[in-house]
């Protein structure tokens, strides 16, 4: 701009860079000028067929990566045809029983040349099979399938309280995801450790960083533990983020938890490929920060949010619709969220250097300032697990900590909004009387009939005797804590198994868990 | 004060459950994945005097009156609130199938202990 050639980075001759150890400013030294981030907006409702056209519209308006969401029924391992799926089959995203469902899912989408992500935790073992069967019957080599599953099992614990088994044999499934990865799946990243829902949960940008990485660190520990060599697997685990509204505040936490994790594999861990201190993110702007009220000023918000990540430097980005707060996105809204990167993208300029607010003292002071608080984290955890973050996790998951720690940030959080300390435009300032109706999407009720009867139909179509082999197998190797799940899940798969009765067969070794009530 | 059904987004829950608590309810937190009939129970053995549900995932129009046909088949006229992810033109429908009120998104803690008091025919706080 301005006709002045821009320098790729700036700051005195001594100081760190991007793209070098300890990454604070950026995993890579040239940032957005050589490659932006992957605009990759969460998509999913309905049926399969109905995500798919969503998926397609997507990719048509410029989107460059996918990302499902599933429904409730299907992000707890039940089948449409559940008793407990009655009223929510489709509704919070798409309804996948089957590899029939997963093939009609990505129809006409080349799974080898289009990244994928899938947001899925307990039941992520079962349904990344799936897809590599359908990869498989496809004929694309495992080699070539790019995107993430989320498979991120503590952060359910603490915050999203999608979980299924308890915490042991739920990280022992992670590992089995992360470690088959690691052997047939090198451009895949197998978990998708997340700080997003714990913030949404209530919890500060501080605990958020300090709980993800923690995590992270776990599910290192766990794959270890487990056998593999950490540079084997930690080039290929990513991370995502939060974009909340305190502008400068997650700017300096995207820069802190790269120089954390860093420094900890490195130190701690004896990682010593770049690609294994590198941590890389997807973010996505805030949901909670959304308002019912005056919706379209979300539009403001999530640009707010959306550049924060991206001064943030992160790999990959979904910014939220402006109508999020009452239902799913209708087209238009999520057509103009994608908008929204673009401008960023095209038109802001603040592509052209790399951690352009690199060396601002506020910034710099901040990004310390979370660092510290995350290490008091990190302290608290090694204490609790007698020296190990895993341990640790999971005695304070067990103990409710992290969930009371949430809890407590979250009532502060209403408490200064109900004491006006906190302004919300449209909430508790410039309040408006006005009509909270805005166009939403509604989910058509045929879906979930329709869903029942396809399931029904390939139930009955499938070979009886291969299922039970296949259920029979899932439950043996989950038995045996040394064999990998992913061969016996992706076979069942291929036998039109389903991912209720895959997570039931697990269920029957692992058993449920309960949570702790605190409240 | 429950969530039924799958969803575990309980943010809401028990930010209004502290609310409900700081003035001056008794509150029985039965937490995540309750059905209607173990609502229903727990109505009847703690005495409850308004039930609140909070919804997120688009199944309400399922789930709530569930809810309230699962309490009057125990004989109970428990009212029910709801509150979280309600879009307006849902409002009245639930209003229709017996629910007693609708929290919606921004609600104020003023506006939670007054629709929970007005639910339980108790008078406003003075």
């Amino acid at each position: 701009m301005s006709g002045v050639p821009l320098e790729p980075v700036y700051g005195p001759v001594d100081a760190e860079l991007p793209g070098q150890f300890p990454y604070t400013r950026g995993p890579y030294a040239s940032m957005y000028r050589s490659r932006l981030w992957t605009m990759r907006q969460f998509a999913g409702f309905g049926s399969a067929a109905d995500t798919n056209g969503r998926f397609k519209e997507l990719l048509r308006a410029g989107g460059d990566g996918l990302s499902t969401a599933f429904d409730m029924p299907t992000l707890l391992g039940r089948d449409s045809d559940d008793p407990l799926a009655k009223g929510e089959v489709g509704r919070a995203g798409v309804a996948v029983d089957t590899l029939d469902d997963m093939e009609t899912l990505f129809a006409d989408i080349d799974l080898g040349a289009v990244s994928t992500s899938m947001t899925i935790n307990s039941p992520a073992a079962p349904v990344l099979a799936m897809y590599v069967k359908v990869a498989d019957k496809s004929r694309v080599a495992r080699a070539a399938l790019s995107g993430t599953i989320q498979n991120d099992i503590l952060k359910e614990y603490q915050a999203q309280k999608e979980y299924v088994f308890p915490p042991r044999p739920s990280v022992r499934l992670v590992t089995d995801v992360v470690r088959f990865a690691a052997a047939e799946l090198p451009r895949w990243h197998p978990v998708s450790v997340s700080g997003y829902h714990i913030r949404e949960a209530g919890s500060t940008a501080a605990q958020e960083l300090a709980f993800t990485l923690a995590n992270g660190f776990a599910y290192v520990e766990a794959a270890v533990a487990a056998g593999s060599d950490v540079d084997e697997f930690a080039p290929r685990l990513s991370f995502f983020f939060n974009a909340h509204i305190d502008f400068f505040e997650e700017i300096a936490k995207y820069r802190a938890a790269r120089r954390i994790w860093a420094r900890w594999m490195r130190d701690r861990y004896g990682a010593s490929k770049d690609r294994s201190l590198q941590l890389r993110f997807h973010t996505q702007t805030a949901g909670v920060s959304l308002t019912a009220q005056q919706p379209q000023v979300n539009l403001v918000r999530v640009a707010i949010e959306a550049l924060a990540g991206v001064l943030g430097g992160t790999q990959s980005l979904h910014t939220d619709s402006f109508d999020e707060a009452l239902a799913l996105p209708t087209e238009h809204a999520a057509r103009l969220a994608l908008r929204t990167q673009q401008v960023i993208a095209e038109e802001s300029g603040v592509v052209h250097v790399a951690d352009p607010l690199g060396g601002s003292w506020f910034v710099e002071e901040l990004t310390d300032e979370l660092e510290r608080q995350a290490e008091d984290v990190f302290a608290h955890l090694l204490e609790a697990g007698s020296g190990s973050i895993l341990d640790g996790v999971i005695a304070c998951v067990d103990d409710g900590w992290f969930v009371s720690e949430i809890a407590d940030a979250a009532y502060g959080f209403q408490s200064k909004i109900a004491r006006d300390e906190w302004k919300l435009v449209g909430v508790n300032a410039y309040v408006e009387d006005e009509d909270l109706a805005t166009p939403t999407l509604t989910i058509d009720p045929a879906v979930e009939k329709e869903q029942l009867a396809r399931l029904a139909a390939i139930k009955q179509a499938r070979e009886d005797d291969a299922v039970r082999r296949s259920l029979a197998r899932i439950a043996g190797d989950a038995a045996d804590p040394a064999v990998n799940l992913m061969p016996a899940l992706i076979e069942a798969a291929g036998h039109m198994v389903t991912v209720g009765e895959a997570m039931h067969a697990l269920e029957t070794v692992f058993g449920t868990y309960v949570e702790r009530q605190v409240a | 004060m429950a969530k039924v059904g799958l969803d575990g987004h309980d943010r809401g829950l028990r930010v209004v459950a502290r609310i409900l608590r700081d003035a001056g309810f008794e509150v029985v937190y039965a937490g995540l994945r309750q059905s209607p009939e173990t609502i229903a129970a727990m109505t009847a053995q703690e005495d409850v005097d308004v039930v609140g549900v909070s919804m997120h995932n688009g199944a309400h129009l399922t789930l709530a009156p569930a809810v309230v046909d699962a309490l009057r088949a125990a004989g109970l006229d428990t009212p029910v609130v709801i509150g979280g992810i309600v879009p307006p033109d849902d409002v009245a429908t639930l209003l229709d199938q017996g629910v007693a009120a609708v929290l919606g998104p921004g609600a104020s803690n003023d506006e939670v202990v007054a629709s929970v008091r007005g639910a339980a025919g108790v008078g406003p706080l003075s």
